[in-house]
């Protein structure tokens, strides 16, 4: 999907207004945030595992080149077709070239953040019949939004919310009770039954690419993916390529910090490798496999200094631990990744001019690597794009200027403390002990007083003042 | 303040602009207790700012003309102590700036290896007994980011404050987490600002504390100007002023009559 960058302020400005969210994105962070450290705290090895989660990325994305080809001639054993996709058009391409092929009708889907960064379902849709499988994704599918959350889609929807999609869509009829969370599931899984038995093309994502095997594995919660992927004639799989491991030892490692980091599960409720389409002894399966291995940008990164982004698994830890994340939501950051990654990811696959507000709308604090499951140095990127943004001038001009001004005044010791000495009179003239109101400071006193400096002036010139009472030398 | 022996520790204050400019007792209460500790204190006149906000908006050039400036002005000390965990993080991270500049990069390295955010030299360095304070009252403490994620500022200042006998620290939820400060951030962005330091308030405030304490007088400011714009009667204080017991100055931002 195209990025929505335009409007950045107006848009987090719209969520911060939205009490529906507010309530929606609250529930939310506690849930994720104490459900991930109970998990942690249950495996005294976490630490353990990070690291070597970290390495097991940074030795596929070293060799992924070997690692590729090994994966590809595997899945080509195994009677799976592999295709290459440059860009965002060239998998939406092969994707439609493959339903095309076989004459199909129905499409049903698991989720697949790949999917979303292409816009494949808007390319889908004019031909086929596509309906979202996970239920997060099916209810913003009948919303017609992105995704808020890369786990957890619909995140930002309220119960009230979804039994209006539902009855609209369901039962066309508006206003009815509110409902209940397994009433709604119920439905959900009632009309998406139907889906799945009539669907001629299952698409999925991929969680890894095991390259020893040519498999792929996938989790979910609800068991979608894995009727997604059995019962429609033919399973198509897209994933970036930076989701490969070397083999099912590596694949373990990732799942396990995978499950603890996104939702605080020791393992998710299904867990599925696939391999290839169905054997002759099989009892079920696809008849044909396909994989759509996309680039869109990666293999730019990888030989940049923006590699390590390309460790992410995808899990969300550091969205759901972001505190600007929790005040605006996912919607705010106007592309398919929301939250820390999405700051780093949007620039780098979209552009940084489209883009500009994702890097400086954060405060740096950190909280993001602290639970990176493959410690990914978010800040040190986030604030990276900064220094991108400076030397294309993508800095809005006043405050290129008043950097450069207080640089200028920094670098000259006797005149700096000459305008702060002059700058701290005239401030204290505002008010006793703190201001309402501060020409130039409109954007912090919009919401806050300004603590006015105290009297008697500047330290710097306090202290030598009291060094020189005391006879010593200033 | 106490004359230093002659092979006291010598320590360059770096006391850092917003100190220097809003609020001097601090820098005070950073002498009082590095020279109770038995250091020699010195204020270097050639000190400005730490380059944090050139840093951060990625005008490079003018960070590494100011980190330049710090190393030198600083080259002479035995330690440089910084009552801010986020401006002394900022001097932690000069060597990245000059990796093509191996004199400059030596330097740099040299200056990390004697700076010390004020809280955890004390603890960390000096080992000094937790001072006992005249202070009294319900506390609660903010961890500001820099200092607990990139220096591992945490367990310091408590171990500090648990000298005062007089002193009931109650931690409050989410402590570690973003007050929404965030330098420049709080300017460019103040309704995200102001919802993340309303968080922190409610948090705050479900304390029951009266005074709320932290190390980084930039995040306490923010804090403390939304709580006297929403009226809350909570008094803001860095650590230090507390610990060097000095409390006579009215607090951040409060007046004689609050």
């Amino acid at each position: 999907m195209a990025v929505r960058q335009a409007d950045f302020r107006a848009r987090a400005q719209a969520a911060l207004q939205d009490d529906n969210l507010r309530d929606a994105l609250d529930k939310a962070k506690g849930g994720f945030v104490d459900k991930r450290a109970s998990a942690i705290l249950d495996l005294p090895g976490f630490e353990t595992l990070r690291e070597r989660g970290r390495q097991i990325k940074d030795h596929t994305l070293a060799h992924l080149d070997t690692y590729l080809e090994t994966f590809e001639q595997n899945v080509e054993r195994n009677g799976g077709q592999v295709h290459y996709a440059a860009d965002a058009e060239a998998a939406r391409e092969a994707v439609l070239a493959i339903c095309r092929d076989a004459s199909a009708r129905q499409v049903i889907k698991a989720k697949t953040m790949a999917g979303e960064e292409v816009g494949l379902n808007e390319a889908l849709e004019h031909e086929f019949e596509t309906v979202e499988s996970d239920l997060g994704e099916y209810i913003i599918q009948l919303a017609e939004e992105p995704p808020s959350h890369i786990i957890a889609p619909a995140v930002h929807k309220t119960r009230a919310e979804i039994t209006a999609l539902f009855d609209r869509h369901h039962h066309q009829r508006e206003g009815g009770p509110l409902r209940e969370t397994p009433d709604l599931v119920d439905e959900a899984r009632g009309v998406l039954r139907q889906k799945f038995l009539g669907a001629d093309i299952g698409i999925s994502g991929a969680n890894f690419l095991i390259a020893e095997t040519g498999s792929i594995a996938l989790v979910t919660n609800e068991g979608n993916a894995d009727l997604s992927t059995s019962l429609p004639r033919v399973h198509i799989a897209i994933a970036g390529i930076e989701k490969l491991v070397p083999g099912l030892e590596e694949a373990s490692s990732m799942l396990r910090l995978l499950a603890r980091s996104a939702t605080g599960q020791q393992i998710t409720a299904y867990t599925t490798f696939i391999t290839g389409a169905r054997r002759e002894a099989d009892p079920d399966g696809p008849e044909e496999f396909h994989l759509v291995l996309l680039d869109n940008g990666r293999s730019r990164m990888l030989g940049d200094e923006f590699r390590e982004m390309l460790r992410c698994i995808r899990c969300g830890a550091c969205m759901n631990h972001c505190p600007v994340y929790s005040a605006i939501g996912g919607h705010a950051y106007g592309w398919v990744y929301p939250g820390p990654m999405g700051a780093v990811l949007t620039p780098m696959f979209q552009g940084l001019d489209k883009s500009r507000d994702l890097p400086n709308a954060c405060t740096l604090n950190g909280r993001c690597q602290s639970v990176c499951p493959v410690k990914i140095r978010l800040p040190m990127l986030i604030r990276r794009l900064r220094d991108h943004e400076f030397e294309q001038r993508l800095t809005p001009t006043g405050t290129r200027w008043a950097l450069q001004a207080w640089a200028w005044l920094a670098r000259r010791p006797r005149l700096y403390q000459l305008a702060t000495r002059s700058a701290g009179t005239v401030l204290r003239t505002l008010g006793k002990g703190r201001a309402r109101r501060v020409p130039l400071a409109g954007a912090w006193t919009a919401a806050r007083d300004l603590p006015l400096p105290s009297a008697g002036g500047t330290f710097q010139q306090r202290w030598r003042a009291a060094r020189t009472s005391r006879g010593e030398q200033a | 303040m106490g004359e230093a022996a002659t092979n006291a520790p010598r320590v360059g204050l770096f006391v850092t602009c917003l100190v220097d400019f809003f609020r001097p007792e601090v820098g005070f209460a950073t002498v009082n207790l590095l020279e109770s500790a038995g250091c020699h204190v010195d204020v270097p006149e050639a000190q400005t700012c730490c380059g944090q906000p050139a840093y951060n908006s990625g005008d490079l050039d003018d960070t590494r003309a100011i980190a330049r400036q710090v190393i030198e002005t600083f080259s002479a000390y035995d330690y440089v102590v910084v009552p801010s965990g986020s401006c002394a993080g900022q001097l932690h991270k000069y060597p990245e700036l000059f990796a093509e500049d191996d004199d400059w990069h030596r330097r740099a390295r040299d200056l990390v290896g004697r700076t010390w955010e004020l809280l955890s030299f004390l603890t960390d360095v000096l080992a000094i007994d937790p001072p006992e304070t005249p202070a009294r009252g319900c506390f609660t403490y903010h961890d500001s980011c820099s200092g607990l994620r990139q220096l591992g500022i945490h367990g310091q200042p408590r171990q500090l404050l648990a000298g005062s006998p007089d002193i009931e620290l109650r931690e409050m939820d989410d402590s570690t987490v973003c007050c929404g400060f965030g330098g420049t951030f709080c300017v460019k962005y103040p309704e995200i600002s102001e919802r993340m330091v309303d968080e922190k308030i409610r948090n705050i405030t479900a304390t029951g504390a009266d005074t709320l304490l932290g190390g980084d007088l930039g995040c306490l400011m923010n804090i403390a100007g939304r709580l006297q714009r929403q009226g809350k009667p909570v008094a803001v204080r860095h650590a230090a002023e507390v610990l060097a017991g000095q409390l006579d100055t009215p607090p951040i931002g409060a007046r004689e009559t609050d």
